[in-house]
């Protein structure tokens, strides 16, 4: 393992020997800062961060904590160690060596694959870009920069594979990635999740929660791919995804957390009561939840998939945890449940194994999102409080495919229009409820302070003190 | 029983909008509206269902709508414009439904170009969304093409990487020929799935021009009502409703007011009988108007166009077509007069764009035809043009002083309205451009031939008596109807386009013709074919010889 430690650009991809893709780099390098300063945090620019930098892959190294202003961030450019020998694990190649390099008659697709996912790193940064004005803590705002400066370097992943392996259509693809911009009606990001706003802090830790989540399994599917730079760029990335779901399980947790803790002191339940009392009352937290959680299981894409079936079957994109599943990676003539829509009415029906591969990985999903809700209930429990956050059916508010033409209610019954119109504020954030939540989100920027509608963490970062100063303000 | 009749009332696939001289015609096709079960139509994938439709409207904005100027053709739906020929749709239908789905859509979207050219209806394309395959290809069709830069949407022909067939409605002619595209750049634009963005789209010459979201609508508005501005089409005319046709479909043919089709399926062949007009006939553009839908060359060419269409869908095995007319040859000769020489109107130059596509469609249908000319009938002018379509064509002759030979008439209808898509009238192609000849029957318009006549002027292909008739007319038809089908469709497609190329006969000759190839090919339609397998996930494995 040669790993250079470029001052600038730390990597293990020999980084100093390679003239294509230094060129391409130093020409996309600046266009990235510039994007960065314009698009990146809202007035960071000088804060001095305490943030993690990844200088090596090795086992130390990948989590190296400092102050550094965030335009200076060392953005590298990691893959997971090289595994000789490694296979196509699955689909028609299986058995075969894996790819260095890309297969021409998978150019098209494999660039597709690197395009939306990198193109969802720099869309998250801008969507959260004014939040670090509303910070409830120093250690939040830390947190948030950490993320941003991740999905930064996670589209140094996806720009790597593109300069590296694609040519001048890379370079291009690239530059495309820093001039689309989410929420721009000219100019949007790919997916429809990543124009929406992220506009409070509430809203950010579902955020991280689910939709990063979103992207840790679609990482892992791409982990398993028999393109070997993608497999092994994304094995590196799911160690940082990790820390994001973190934010989320935790953020949420803790606003949890305060909300049960004033509930008790007051021996409040009344939601408008509890408002009132300065924190975010549990049906709203529902609401978020039911939000995010539809949004982002739209993102696993069409139930019945052809793309899915053909990037299995070329072997590029695997399924969640490929290679511990005990069967013949092939697929072949097997099926696999999913929804159906029929005369108006929810039910399911098998569909051709390769088709469902979608719908498979959201099913993953759902399971391992159920975990952290069953750890926030717990908090809820632990505070004697009676409410319980629940998962809503797969298919609620759903924008995407035949789930797209009815409506469901949050407990899977199919309702009418009017049911639907009827009691939609009840199921998904009101405008009413964003403005409450909104009005909660002051700046707290002194040390070990937090705002009052969010618990103190448990233990800070990196084994520093929770009023720890986590960010300077120069 | 697959039929073509609709009406905007009853559309699920496009939303028709007007607003002065500009239509708007969005795609918006709803998934579970195929024409036939066992596909859905994702992202504004069409069937023949969606191409009906669009038919339909065409004809409503040309006939029903003579305000209108220009045709904005766009989708309803958000950051897609049209995917393109629904690819389950292909994958699961017989060879013979592909090609005649093909020649369908290949038929509209020459119809596009053929009102562009003659009737001053000017067509848009408005890419607001990704754009590929036969999406791209009736975008082609316009006459001009704008995209949405969005920095996404692409545009593309995929069929080569993805299918393994080709962008068959006329997309790799169009490039070439219309778009005026290097070959060396089509041949890379045709081989890359992903397609290219608006920039790369307007440098390629792909798109005439391109718009940030936001500034799109502005810019198609701008350019329909730049185009709006170069036509003639009238302001304040009245439209022409386009009634229903009021058909019969049965067991024994397809029945109309002027058009009949009988059926022999033991013998596999089909009787078209055309009637001339049976009373009084409208003498002036009033008359015209009044009679709206009803007049005789419109009523007659919409009956027509349908029996064709209905043949075509419903009728495979029926392979020999026998062209008859019945009625009067100066009434028939009465209505051309009138009809060309009115030719500058609105209506009639519709109703002659009409009846010119109609023939036209006869021309590309995979059917032998035989014009039967015997007593009672009516060739002349507009339904000599039958005649001429027909592969060859028997007149009988009566003995000298007979009463009741059959006649035939030239008239303006046959010198020059109702070209073929070779751009040559019949008569051209019939006799190979040869100017002496062509002079010569310009001098006999009007003047009726009987069969020797005929013969002689080399306007039929056999004459014979009385005695022979019978017996000639049924040993050719039997004859005809033994031969191989696939044989005829190629001989019969080979023989009735002499002369130049155009860009419509290497759409329907040398683009359909390699199409309809690759459709029979185990590499597209094979158990393993690229088309047959794609979307299952099951890769395509091909036999590598190059033939």
């Amino acid at each position: 393992m040669s790993i250079n430690y470029s001052d600038r650009i730390p990597n293990n991809v020999d980084l100093s020997a390679d003239k294509t893709l230094q060129r391409a780099l130093e020409h996309w390098q600046p266009h990235y800062l510039r994007w960065w300063q314009e698009m990146g945090p809202d007035e960071s620019q000088k804060l001095d961060v305490y943030l993690r930098t990844a200088v090596s892959v090795a086992p130390d190294g990948w989590a190296h904590f400092g102050y550094v202003k965030m335009p200076d961030y060392r953005w590298g450019i990691f893959l997971a160690p090289h595994e000789a020998d490694r296979k196509v694990n699955f689909g028609d190649h299986k058995g075969e060596p894996a790819w260095q390099e890309v297969p021409g008659e998978h150019r098209a697709n494999l660039r597709r694959i690197i395009v939306t996912q990198g193109d969802t790193e720099p869309a998250s940064v801008e969507q959260q870009r004014h939040l670090g004005l509303t910070c409830p803590s120093l250690y939040d705002l830390r947190n948030l920069f950490q993320v941003n400066v991740e999905e930064g370097r996670h589209l140094w992943a996806m720009v790597y594979l593109l300069h590296r392996f694609f040519g001048r259509d890379g370079r291009e693809e690239a530059e495309a990635l820093l001039e689309r911009r989410s929420g721009d009606q000219d100019n949007p990001r790919i997916l429809g999740a990543f124009n929406e706003k992220t506009p409070d802090w509430l809203a950010f830790f579902m955020f991280t929660y689910f939709t990063d989540r979103d992207g840790k399994y679609q990482l892992c599917a791409l982990a398993e791919s028999g393109f070997d730079p993608l497999s092994r760029t994304c094995r590196f990335m799911l160690t940082e995804e990790a820390h994001h779901m973190f934010v989320g399980e935790t953020g949420v947790g803790r606003a949890i957390q305060r909300t049960c803790e004033v509930m008790k002191a007051h021996n409040e339940s009344d939601p408008q009561k509890v408002r009132a009392l300065g924190v975010i009352d549990l049906p709203t937290i529902q609401r978020y939840l039911n939000f995010h959680f539809s949004v982002t299981i739209d993102l696993f894409g069409a139930d019945i998939s052809s793309n899915a079936a053909m990037f299995y079957s070329a072997g590029l994109k695997g399924r969640f945890e490929e290679t511990k599943l005990a069967d013949d990676h092939q697929l072949r003539n097997m099926s696999y449940q999913v929804l159906e829509v029929a005369d108006g009415r929810l039910g399911t029906k098998e569909a051709p194994a390769l088709n469902a591969l979608n719908e498979r990985l959201r099913d993953d999903y759902i399971k391992d999102s159920a975990g952290g809700v069953g750890r926030w209930n717990k908090i809820i429990q632990k505070a004697g409080i009676d409410f319980e956050l629940k998962l809503p059916h797969k298919a609620f508010n759903r924008r995407i495919g035949t789930l797209a033409s009815i409506k469901v209610a949050p407990d899977g019954r199919v309702v009418s229009e009017a049911e639907w119109a009827a009691n939609v504020r009840a199921w998904l954030p009101s405008d009413e409820d964003r403005a409450f939540v909104a009005s909660l989100m002051g700046r707290v920027v002194e040390p070990g302070k937090f705002a009052g509608w969010i618990a103190p963490p448990t233990i800070g970062i990196n084994k520093q003190p929770v009023n720890f100063e986590y960010v300077r303000f120069n | 029983m697959i039929t073509f009749e609709t009406s905007p009332d009853r559309y699920r696939h496009w939303k028709l909008r007007f607003d002065g001289p500009v239509a708007t015609l969005a795609l918006d096709v709803a998934e579970d509206g195929g024409i036939k079960p066992g596909y859905a139509l994702k992202l504004n994938s069409y069937d023949l269902g969606v191409d009906i439709e669009l038919h339909d409207a065409v004809q409503r904005i040309r006939f029903e709508h003579p305000e209108v100027r220009c045709v904005v053709l766009t989708s309803a739906k958000d950051r897609v414009f049209c995917a393109g020929a629904n690819i389950f749709m292909l994958g699961q239908s017989s060879h013979g439904w592909k090609v005649n789905f093909c020649k369908f859509t290949n038929e509209t979207r020459n119809g596009l170009e053929d009102s562009s050219r003659h009737s001053g209806l000017k067509f848009v394309a408005a890419l607001n969304g990704t754009t590929a395959g036969g999406g791209y290809e009736v975008a082609l069709a316009c006459d001009e093409i704008l995209m949405v830069d969005d920095r996404s949407s692409t545009v593309s022909l995929p069929e080569v990487p993805l299918l393994g067939v080709l962008p068959g409605t006329g997309g790799l002619t169009r490039l070439t020929d219309k778009r005026r595209m290097r070959r060396d750049l089509a041949d890379v634009f045709c081989t890359m799935a992903e397609g290219v963005r608006a920039d790369r789209a307007k440098s390629w010459k792909l798109v005439d021009a391109t718009a940030k979201p936001k500034d799109f609508a502005a810019m198609v508005a701008a350019r329909a009502a730049t185009l709006a501005r170069q036509s003639d089409r009238p302001a304040d005319a009245r439209g022409v409703a386009l009634t229903p046709l009021g058909a019969r479909y049965d067991d024994a043919g397809y029945h109309y007011r002027h058009v009949d089709v009988a059926i022999d399926r033991d013998r596999r062949v089909a009787t078209v009988t055309v009637s001339a007009p049976d009373g009084p006939q409208p003498a002036t553009l009033d008359a015209i108007g009044a009679a709206g839908a009803a007049w005789w060359p419109l009523a007659m060419a919409r009956e027509l166009d349908d029996a064709i269409l209905m043949l075509r869908t419903n009728a495979a095995e029926i392979g020999t077509l026998i062209l008859k007319t019945r009625g009067d040859v100066g009434r028939v000769l009465d209505t051309d007069r009138v009809l060309y020489g009115h030719r500058d109107h609105w209506f009639v130059r519709e109703t002659i764009g009409m009846l010119r596509r109609t023939f036209a469609r006869l021309d590309v249908s995979s059917r032998s035809m035989f014009a039967v000319i015997d007593e009672g009938s009516c060739f002349a002018g507009t339904l000599l043009e039958l005649a001429l379509a027909a592969d060859r064509s028997y007149m009988k002759q009566l003995d000298d002083g007979a009463n009741g030979a059959p006649e035939i008439a030239l008239s303006a209808a046959n010198f020059g309205p109702l070209t073929m898509v070779n751009g040559l009238t019949r008569l051209m192609t019939r006799f190979a451009g040869d100017e002496t000849v062509l002079g010569a029957l310009d001098q006999r318009a009007g003047e009726r031939l009987k069969a020797p006549a005929a013969f002689e002027a080399g306007l039929v292909t056999f004459a014979p008596d009385e005695i022979d008739w019978t017996d000639e007319v049924r040993l050719a038809v039997e004859e005809r109807a033994s031969l191989s089908p696939d044989a005829l469709t190629g001989m019969e497609a080979s023989l009735r386009f002499g002369g130049a190329e155009t860009m419509e006969t290497r759409i329907f000759g040398r683009l359909s013709a390699w199409q309809n190839w690759i459709f029979i090919r185990p590499n597209a339609v094979g158990e393993t074919g690229a088309l047959k397998n794609y979307g299952t996930g099951v890769k395509a494995k091909f036999n590598w010889e190059r033939i």
